[in-house]
């Protein structure tokens, strides 16, 4: 079974993956690097690592993906037009999906309730992946792990420097004359 | 069980797609996410020695690049905000202050 899981998730990684390249709105490249990163998280969990396979859909399919299609979005880079057809069967793709949501968190939150025959007990408490990760990270790699909020501490006071532009007493129409004396921004 | 060698394999495909990414694509935001695709071909390689060797020592090295990875994109974005409100694209064909 796993075999299988594998080789269905390397494909899916793989064909999303080169749409990232091929597609040529940026938008929908975003989109199907979400999916890509999606299931890469799900080898991670079928190579058992699943501190690292949830860490990867918080950080890179929540955080990271949301910044990149702000951006995209910020910059207005999308060109698609968007036929009626198209407008209608996404939303009708949309209707479905969230019906199969619900419908799937209804007979959970049944089974929660109610559970069946075979339902199992809980499996006795056992360190899992989190802990290791977490020993190892609090001890053998307590000084890197301090390096890296610097990094994230460095990295911050950079974005909002940049970010801030040429500053916001300046015009905001400012000719950039000023590019070839090879100042900072 | 999962081989060894097919998740090597996999990791080499995928980084072989974001270099292609990189080298074909002009626009700055997808060579953005292309180079994410090879941080991620990398992870996998950890994730992969991880499970082959028994020890968590590459989680928490895929830990670190992630954190690294997150770092790069913001700032990378910064970058490409700033270069749109100049230069008004973000094709790097168009992109030549540093030619003289």
């Amino acid at each position: 079974m796993t075999p299988f899981l594998f080789l269905g998730f390397a494909a899916l990684l793989v064909a999303s993956a080169l749409m990232v390249v091929i597609h040529r709105n940026p938008v929908t490249s975003a989109l199907f690097l979400v999916l890509a990163f999606c299931s890469l998280a799900g080898i991670y969990l079928l190579l058992g690592a699943e501190f690292v396979g949830m860490v990867q859909i918080i950080v890179y399919a929540g955080a990271i993906m949301v910044l990149f299609l702000f951006v995209i979005m910020y910059l207005n880079l999308s060109h698609d037009v968007e036929s009626g057809v198209q407008i209608a069967m996404r939303r009708a793709l949309g209707w479905v999906i969230g019906a199969l949501v619900v419908a799937e968190g209804l007979l959970l939150a049944g089974r929660r309730w109610f559970p069946g025959p075979d339902a199992h007990p809980i499996a006795p408490l056992h360190p899992g992946n989190t802990q290791a990760v977490g020993e190892a990270l609090y001890t053998r790699y307590l000084f890197p792990f301090e390096i890296t909020s610097i990094l994230l501490l460095v990295a911050m006071v950079g974005v909002i420097v940049i970010g801030r532009g040429r500053g916001a007493a300046a015009p905001p129409a400012a000719p950039p004359p000023d590019l070839t004396r090879g100042g900072g921004s | 069980m999962i081989p060894l060698s097919w998740s090597l394999t996999l990791s080499a495909v995928l980084f072989g797609i974001g270099i292609i990414g990189v080298l074909v694509r002009r626009n700055a935001l997808v060579i953005f996410m292309s180079i994410e695709l090879m941080l991620n071909a990398a992870n996998l390689v950890f994730v992969a020695f991880s499970r082959a060797l028994d020890s968590v020592d590459g989680q928490v090295f895929v830990f670190f690049v992630m954190t690294v990875a997150a770092a790069e994109v913001a700032v990378g974005l910064a970058i490409i905000v700033n270069l749109f409100r100049l230069r008004e694209t973000v094709f790097v064909d168009e992109i030549n202050l540093l030619k003289g």
